[in-house]
């Protein structure tokens, strides 16, 4: 615009008020605090009822138990915050975890970093797959990942057969992941815990992830503004089908005997744990730390019904109740908050 | 700020930091020659005169050498329809400039060519007195063109100074997003613009003129020296319009140039300087607005030749079919009573957003209203229910044809008897044959222009398709037919066609309420002509008495105009 830049003597820019700033800084936070407030609450529950649900063993169950769900719920955040979905991720991991561990009988002495290499590529490929059918083909994404859902999990019976990749065939050095430990906290949940960070961080901070974000809010918006929609939408089904194949690998050094159900019905579960952990299923608003929160929920309500010798059918009765409560307080949350927005619109107007 | 961008704040300094690229010449100060020039063709050309070419646009330009932005002789047409045949503007910095015109004129495909939303068809866009292409919305807004919408479309779940900044986000180390640094740009420019908006609040329930803060606030972190806004007024309240108009003398001081689209000539007189009209798609008046009154303005935008008045379509109003009492919708339409008669053709005129659309809507039950009553033959109508009128004899054709009117993917049979299953069914079961005759029957009359009647009904033409919905309400015999836009995007031959079916009716004795918002139109069918203006009625008038001004003052609220 006009090159000369006069003097300002303008006022200094409004000062935001306070009040109304703490407000929505507190709403943006409060369905990550809802989240671990349920938690402690659950786990303060379980434990009078049962001690022994805080013994360390038991603590190092729930958090290797949460690791590959944590996984899978960073990649599924990406997707779900720009407003779609990825179901074909428990199909994903079965498939990497079975041909991956394959290899250790197949290749002798093959490194235990280039399993996961392996399992990170044939995640990767279904992930390119689906994000090329959503964002060249413009297929919904629903329809897209509900086919590649069946798809994969059809290949995988096709290659496995009756067949499994049994305990004895894993060496030591893998097999004995989920049980290292530094200082009583597994060396898995730390490595999880840092990835899931940086991936926050990444969707808070850096403009590729805030067009996530835009795109879910707004997808017209988004194109107008200019951002390279299908590209993006494209890499969040990428880096989801990675983060799939990576976590199926962990699968397989956990659960140690991979046939051709591995990880079936996983996907609803992370949906589940991603909505749980406050991230809006129609996109534009939530976190992966709040999908970690979610994930690690699950797992400890999994973990409880076992301690407390509750039959273990309870456990997706509980998911799907949890889901339904918290998408129903996502919707109360929402409509609170655009009433308490306007107020104070019209109050600052008037 | 932005980089290299003037400040704007002191909004009540009229002085106006040149813009290098018109060094000497005050916003608006044309040539008094010029001037006078234009003065005297204003004049000399009264209501009926079709001013001869676009008036001294050439003239106009030698005279300025360098606009900040010029449309000069564009023209536009979309299939048969020629929304602009001759449009010409010129923008200078620091000017607020008024387009107006009448719906249809043409304004809105102006816009969307300066938005880059579409391209002209022949004609020059000059930047800078440099000839530029957009090729799109981003190219534009590289151009320094920014378009604040009637409603702006935001990110809701994002805070305001994203929304701002979105794929332009202040960075810090290693490629983040420096969002303190982000929302004190944000903040700024809200201080620039007077405006206090927390810049670290989300969209979602923000009024709609904070939204259109917000496109501003966008449009100057771009550096935008044009900026449109198409009707933003329509839906503030005054407080917000008065805000609005604050802002717009900062963009004003800052050396934008502003292009103020507004149907209140009240508004236009207020804020602008310069005004250009534009009528049938063509600019017809572009000058100062000082010396202007509304009433010229009135009549630069509907001054054409009045349609002939065909006497024998005359028709002898016999009993009252519909009545309206006191019919008001809180906030949307107030206190509406009328009537209309068998055998009378009553048009709606007024501004799009009057609230004649709602009233309809309201008859036909689609709609609650709060208080009054609708009464057709006699028998007061339930409201809020559909088929009560449809059961009384009320047929609707809506304003939007293809998503309201017609199932698109059904054949053209199936859409004509969709309204007349009932009479079509044997023992619940519908019958092919008798389906069959029922739509070639209407076809036929309704000289319908179809391959066969199996056909989806998405291949006819405009034309075509509005035959077909009047066919699915004419095969019910209405006693009452409420047509909305009866003719909108139809091409001329089919509009007569329509025209003569509406008369023909009337003379069978049905009772027709038409919403219209083409003047012509209106005078040229109607019996009875009611003006509605921000949801009341302001004017009755008969046909022979109207005339295009009558009704536009009616429809802006010029009262004084009424005198003369």
């Amino acid at each position: 615009m006009s090159a000369t830049a006069t003097q300002r003597r303008d006022p200094a820019p409004p000062p935001p008020d306070p009040g109304s700033r703490r407000l929505t800084e507190r709403v943006f936070r409060v369905r990550e605090s809802g989240i671990l407030a349920v938690l402690v609450v659950f786990v303060a529950i379980t434990t009078a009822i049962q001690p022994r649900f805080l013994d360390t063993q038991n603590i190092q169950f729930v958090l290797i138990n949460t690791t590959v769900f944590a996984l899978l719920a960073l990649g599924e955040t990406m997707v779900v915050v720009s407003r779609n979905v990825d179901l074909s991720i428990g199909s994903v991991l079965g498939l990497s975890a079975y041909l991956s561990t394959r290899l250790f009988s197949q290749v002798h002495g093959i490194p235990v970093p280039a399993v996961f290499a392996v399992g990170l590529a044939i995640g990767l490929a279904c992930g390119v797959a689906n994000g090329l059918m959503v964002s060249l083909g413009r297929v919904p994404s629903l329809v897209v990942t509900l086919a590649t859902l069946y798809i994969i999990r059809g290949i995988d019976i096709l290659i496995v057969g009756g067949n499994e990749v049994v305990a004895q065939s894993l060496p030591n050095a893998f097999a004995n992941i989920p049980q290292d430990t530094v200082l009583g906290v597994p060396d898995l949940a730390i490595v999880i815990a840092a990835v899931v960070a940086l991936g926050a961080y990444y969707l808070r901070s850096f403009r590729s992830g805030r067009e996530l974000y835009a795109i879910g809010s707004n997808p017209d918006a988004a194109r107008l503004a200019g951002i390279p929609v299908g590209k993006r939408i494209f890499t969040a089904f990428a880096v989801s089908g990675a983060l799939a194949g990576l976590a199926g690998v962990l699968w397989a050094a956990e659960y140690q005997t991979i046939d051709s159900t591995a990880g079936t019905g996983y996907e609803l579960l992370v949906v589940s744990a991603v909505v749980v952990g406050g991230v809006a299923i129609f996109g534009g608003s939530g976190t992966a730390i709040g999908a970690a929160i979610g994930a690690l929920l699950l797992a400890a309500i999994n973990s409880a019904l076992n301690v407390l010798g509750i039959a273990p059918f309870w456990d997706q009765a509980i998911a799907g109740f949890l889901l339904l409560l918290a998408i129903t307080l996502d919707r109360v949350i929402s409509l609170r908050l655009v009433a308490a927005l306007r107020v104070r619109s019209s109050r600052r107007a008037g | 700020m932005g980089p290299g961008r003037g400040t704007g704040g002191e909004a009540d300094q009229p002085a106006v930091p040149a813009h290098p690229a018109i060094p000497s010449t005050p916003p608006g100060a044309t040539e008094p020659a010029d001037r006078s020039r234009r003065a005297a063709g204003l004049a000399g050309e009264p209501a009926s005169g079709r001013v001869p070419g676009a008036p001294g646009g050439n003239a106009n330009e030698a005279a300025h050498g360098d606009a900040l932005l010029s449309l000069v002789h564009v023209a536009k047409a979309f299939g048969a329809v020629q929304a602009i045949a001759d449009g010409s503007i010129e923008l200078y910095a620091g000017e607020a400039h008024a387009l107006v015109g009448e719906n249809g004129a043409g304004k809105s495909t102006l816009v969307k060519i300066l938005a880059g939303v579409h391209q002209p068809d022949s004609g020059t866009l000059l930047i800078d007195g440099r000839p530029a292409t957009l090729h799109g919305p981003a190219a534009a807004r590289d151009a320094g063109i920014a378009v604040i919408y009637q409603e702006p479309t935001l990110f809701p779940d994002l805070t305001v100074a994203e929304n701002i900044f979105m794929g332009r986000q202040p960075l810090r180390a290693g490629r983040r997003i420096d969002t303190r640094a982000m929302r004190a740009r944000a903040a700024e420019l809200f201080g620039r613009l007077g405006v206090p908006l927390d810049p670290a609040r989300i969209c979602r329930g923000l009024s709609i003129a904070d939204q259109q803060i917000v496109e501003i606030g966008k449009a100057l972190s771009l550096n935008a020296r044009v900026i449109v806004m198409d009707e933003p007024t329509a839906a503030l309240s005054a407080l917000e319009v008065a805000r609005l108009f604050d802002v717009v003398r900062a963009l004003r001081a800052a050396g934008s140039a502003v292009l103020f689209i507004s149907h209140r000539l009240e508004e236009v007189f207020e804020i602008c300087q310069r005004v250009t009209v534009m009528r049938d798609g063509r600019q017809v008046l572009s000058s100062e607005l000082a010396g202007l009154t509304a009433d010229d303005l009135v009549r630069a935008m509907v001054g054409r030749d009045m349609p002939d008045r065909s006497a024998g379509e005359q028709s002898s109003p016999g009993q009252l079919v519909l009545s309206v009492q006191h019919l008001t919708r809180e906030g949307v339409f107030t206190d509406i009573s009328f009537g209309v008669r068998a055998g009378e053709i009553v048009a709606f005129a007024g501004l799009v957003g009057s609230g004649r659309s709602e009233v309809a809507r309201a008859i036909f039950g689609i709609d609650r209203y709060d208080a009054g009553s609708v009464t057709v033959a006699g028998r007061r109508l339930r409201r809020g229910s559909p088929a009560g009128a449809m059961a009384a004899g009320v047929g609707l054709v809506p304003e939007d044809r293809r998503q309201q009117g017609l199932v698109m993917d059904m054949s053209i049979q199936q859409n004509m008897t969709l309204a007349s299953l009932g009479r079509l069914q044997h023992a619940g079961l519908i019958s092919a044959a008798a389906e069959r005759a029922f739509a070639t029957d209407w076809a036929t009359r309704l000289r319908l222009k179809y391959g066969r009647l199996t056909d989806p009904v998405a291949r006819l033409s405009g034309g075509n398709q509005q035959k077909v919905v009047l066919g699915k309400w004419l095969g019910r015999r209405p006693a009452l037919l409420i047509v909305d836009e009866p003719t909108r995007g139809i091409d001329i031959n089919t509009k007569a066609e329509v025209h003569r079916l509406l008369a023909q009716l009337a003379a069978d004795g049905v009772a027709i309420l038409m919403i219209s918002s083409e003047l012509p139109e209106v005078l040229h069918v109607s019996d009875r002509i009611l003006v509605m203006r921000e949801g009341r009625l302001t004017a009755e008038y008969a046909r022979a008495d109207a005339s295009e001004e009558m009704i536009m003052t009616a429809a802006t609220g010029q009262i004084q105009a009424q005198a003369s």
